[in-house]
């Protein structure tokens, strides 16, 4: 079921220095591959420092096992679906950004490259991240899909614990349809005077996305409360979402993702033009 | 002066043979989209047209022509001036281009586009980029005075349209005065005092649109336009 | 800036910018745009975002053009970039609904063989950032100041909306806009800076609710904007 490397390589050091907690270099990689008979097999699961990945028989665990990214981590994440295979992607728990314990109050960054093959699916879902207060993140994912391929894509950001002001957190999402891009999407908690106001994210405390990509989705745009439900230039739903807490953001992604499916006549009162 | 009262200086042929674009333009309440209505649905059957409407507020005047089905839906669109009804069809004309455009990429070959103006005050003028013709419909509720103050649309207008003349007795407007001024501001062009509401299909109005649309056809550059009395 | 880019930037350029927005509308519908203060804090997301968003694009599609070597830049190429970074429908409209009414006094003013491509390119109208920096080469500037034309008619178009819409005074609101102006040159640097980068690393950052307004602004029963 996992391949021989799932045990290769234990946590490095970023830059291989002493003293003090310099923070994780770690590359974790998950493969899923359609067998004969259709059925998706794991074909590679490694897990690496920070990053432990345990195969369910529902989907494969992203584990924290620190306690998040702390500042000084540089961790990577390969995700691979096979043509005609099916892999979804969960986390433990919420996870949290966390300020660095170096001198320079390194930044920490999580990159993710998915590619997904004609007919494969992959549903990468885990729980929030959140934005601690003095965190410097970096998120990155670049996801490939080949002609055919479906996804389902989801992120969450909490601003901060409770009452807490958020650190600085960036974010961004490549997506590519048969090579040609179909979404780019960044996110930045810089500055709150940029982000706090009427234009981005106002009061909000959470903010979401769901992407989706695949046949039989919505092509007209809805909208609900702090909800934005987007039928993107590709074959692709860009489902956004803000919230005052992160309850309150998955229940209006799920809502959002409800209003995903076909358009229908009788529903167009709910529609916009 | 008067030496071009019967001649519009400029072409209402364009080189391309696309429609002709007629502008209709005028105070908020004067009757501009009743006109409108009135025009389509006594040229429908005679010219292939289609309607754009420059709406302050809302989509009400194209919403306004669909219910009373003078033109088919797709023969009407909507245009929205960001509260500036005057500079959509004077200064940046975009939007109403783009209108007509696409109205003409739709239905191939028209006879005829109307660009109605969002209500404005008496110096919008539609730009010659937009219009060929034009149209400006005051009312006689507005007060007798009107023609005499003149204002770039009453007095250049190819056509000044003095509309509810049957009300004429009760707002206390004489309509003599009103012909007498609007022949002296406009150095003679015409002016059809029209009732919407006793003549729905105003005839005046109608038959200088059908000369204008003839001499086109005919490839004459000016139109001879008489005036009709009140 | 030679005086044929100034006229680029000029808010009277008939264009069609006078009939959008972009967004501001909508957000005084939902109330979150009340006062001169609240307009700065949306113009400063705004720019933040869309603004950097189009100040790259407009970078890209001048640097294109000035670097071409042998026929026209791939526009339908750099179009897509733009879709990708668009994901609201009523926003891709919009901007290209005024990329079309860019591109008709852009040829008027400045005619280009490459401006004709872009409009063959994108029959719906290519995206409004696409045609600002091509007409900008065309007329004889850079990225750098396409990117500026960009970045401040980000801030200007919203901000004359604004002063239309809420009654605000014109001079409040432009004090506004000159405490931004740091903040329009740091965005237009930016995004000239990314402008002959690979066209998929150039700059995308969202506005959640500057796309919300988007949608809700098609909605709504009373629009003077058509964005």
């Amino acid at each position: 079921m996992t391949s021989g490397d799932a045990a290769a390589s234990g946590p490095r050091r970023a830059d291989g220095s002493e003293g003090g907690r310099r923070g994780y270099r770690a590359r974790a990689a998950v493969t899923a591959e359609a067998g004969p008979a259709g059925v998706t097999r794991i074909t590679r699961l490694r897990s690496d420092g920070p990053l432990a990945l345990r195969e369910t028989a529902e989907a494969v665990y992203l584990v924290g096992a620190a306690a998040g990214p702390l500042g000084g981590d540089v961790l990577e994440l390969d995700v691979e679906v096979g043509a005609g295979a099916r892999l979804a992607v969960r986390s433990a728990a919420t996870s949290l950004a966390l300020p660095g314990g170096g001198p320079d109050g390194d930044g920490s960054r999580l990159a993710v490259r998915a590619a997904v093959g004609p007919g494969g699916r992959l549903d990468f879902a885990p729980e929030p991240v959140v934005a601690a207060a003095g965190c410097r993140h970096r998120a990155t994912a670049a996801v490939a899909l080949a002609d055919g391929a479906a996804l389902r894509w989801r992120e969450e950001l909490v601003l901060g614990r409770h009452g807490e002001r958020p650190g600085r957190h960036a974010s961004r999402l490549d997506v590519t349809y048969g090579g040609v891009p179909l979404l780019r999407h960044e996110l930045a908690l810089d500055e709150r005077g940029v982000y706090g106001g009427p234009a981005v994210l106002g009061t909000a405390r959470a903010v979401g996305s769901l992407l989706l990509v695949g046949p039989g989705l919505a092509r007209e745009a809805r909208t609900g409360d702090g909800l934005s439900v987007l039928p993107l230039a590709g074959p692709g739903v860009l489902v956004t979402a803000v919230a005052d807490d992160s309850a309150e953001l998955r229940r209006r992604l799920v809502r959002g993702e409800m209003m995903t499916g076909p358009d229908k006549a009788h529903e167009s009162t709910a529609a916009v033009r | 002066m008067g030496a071009h009262h019967d001649h519009d200086p400029h072409r209402a042929a364009p080189a391309d043979g696309r429609a002709l674009r007629l502008g209709i333009g005028g105070p908020v309440g004067s009757g501009k989209t009743a006109l409108t209505a009135a025009l389509c649905r006594v040229l429908r059957d005679e010219l292939e047209l289609a309607v754009v409407t420059n709406d302050i507020y809302t989509t009400e005047d194209a919403d306004f022509l669909r219910r009373e089905a003078v033109l088919p839906d797709d023969r009407i669109a909507a245009v929205r001036t960001g509260a500036c009804p005057h500079t959509a069809i004077r200064d940046d004309i975009s939007a109403n281009l783009d209108a007509v455009e696409a109205l003409e990429a739709r239905h191939g070959r028209l006879d005829l586009v109307i660009v109605e103006s969002g209500g404005d005050n008496l110096t919008a003028l539609f730009s010659r980029g937009l219009a060929d013709r034009q149209v400006f419909v005051l009312d006689v509720a507005g007060g007798d005075d009107v023609p005499r103050k003149g204002g770039l649309g009453v007095a250049a207008a190819n056509l000044l349209v003095v509309n509810k003349t049957d009300l004429a007795p009760l707002v206390g407007s004489d309509l003599d005065v009103m012909a007498r001024d609007a022949a002296r501001v406009r150095d003679g062009r015409p002016v059809a005092f029209t009732s919407l509401r006793e003549r729905p299909d105003a005839p005046e109005v109608a038959s200088w649109l059908r000369e204008v649309m003839r001499a086109r056809r005919h490839g004459h550059e000016g139109v001879h336009e008489t005036a009709t009395a009140p | 800036m030679n005086a044929s880019l100034l006229l680029l930037a000029d808010s009277r350029l008939p264009a069609g910018g006078h009939a959008h927005s972009g967004g501001l509308e909508p957000a005084v519908a939902a109330g979150a745009v009340t006062d001169v203060d609240e307009l700065a804090d949306f113009l400063r997301g705004r720019l933040a975002t869309a603004g950097l968003v189009a100040a790259a694009l407009a970078a890209a599609a001048c640097a294109a053009l000035a670097d071409r070597t042998e026929g026209g830049p791939g526009w339908a190429g750099l179009d897509r970039e733009a879709d990708a970074r668009t994901p609201s429908p009523a926003q891709r409209r919009a901007s290209r609904a005024q990329g079309r009414s860019l591109l008709r006094v852009a040829r008027a003013a400045w005619p280009h063989s490459s401006l004709d491509a872009l409009g063959s390119a994108a029959p719906d109208g290519p995206h409004h950032p696409l045609v600002l920096g091509a007409a900008a080469a065309s007329a004889g500037g850079g990225p750098a100041d396409a990117a500026a034309i960009a970045a401040y008619g980000a801030v200007t178009g919203p901000a004359s909306a604004a002063v239309r819409l809420l009654g605000l005074d014109p001079l409040a609101v432009n004090r506004a806009l000159a405490a931004l102006a740091p903040r329009v040159d740091a965005v237009a640097a930016e995004a000239a800076g990314c402008a002959r980068g690979p066209w998929s690393g150039l700059p995308a950052p969202s506005a959640p609710l500057l796309d919300l307004h988007a949608e809700n602004h098609l909605r709504s029963d009373l629009r003077l904007f058509e964005s």
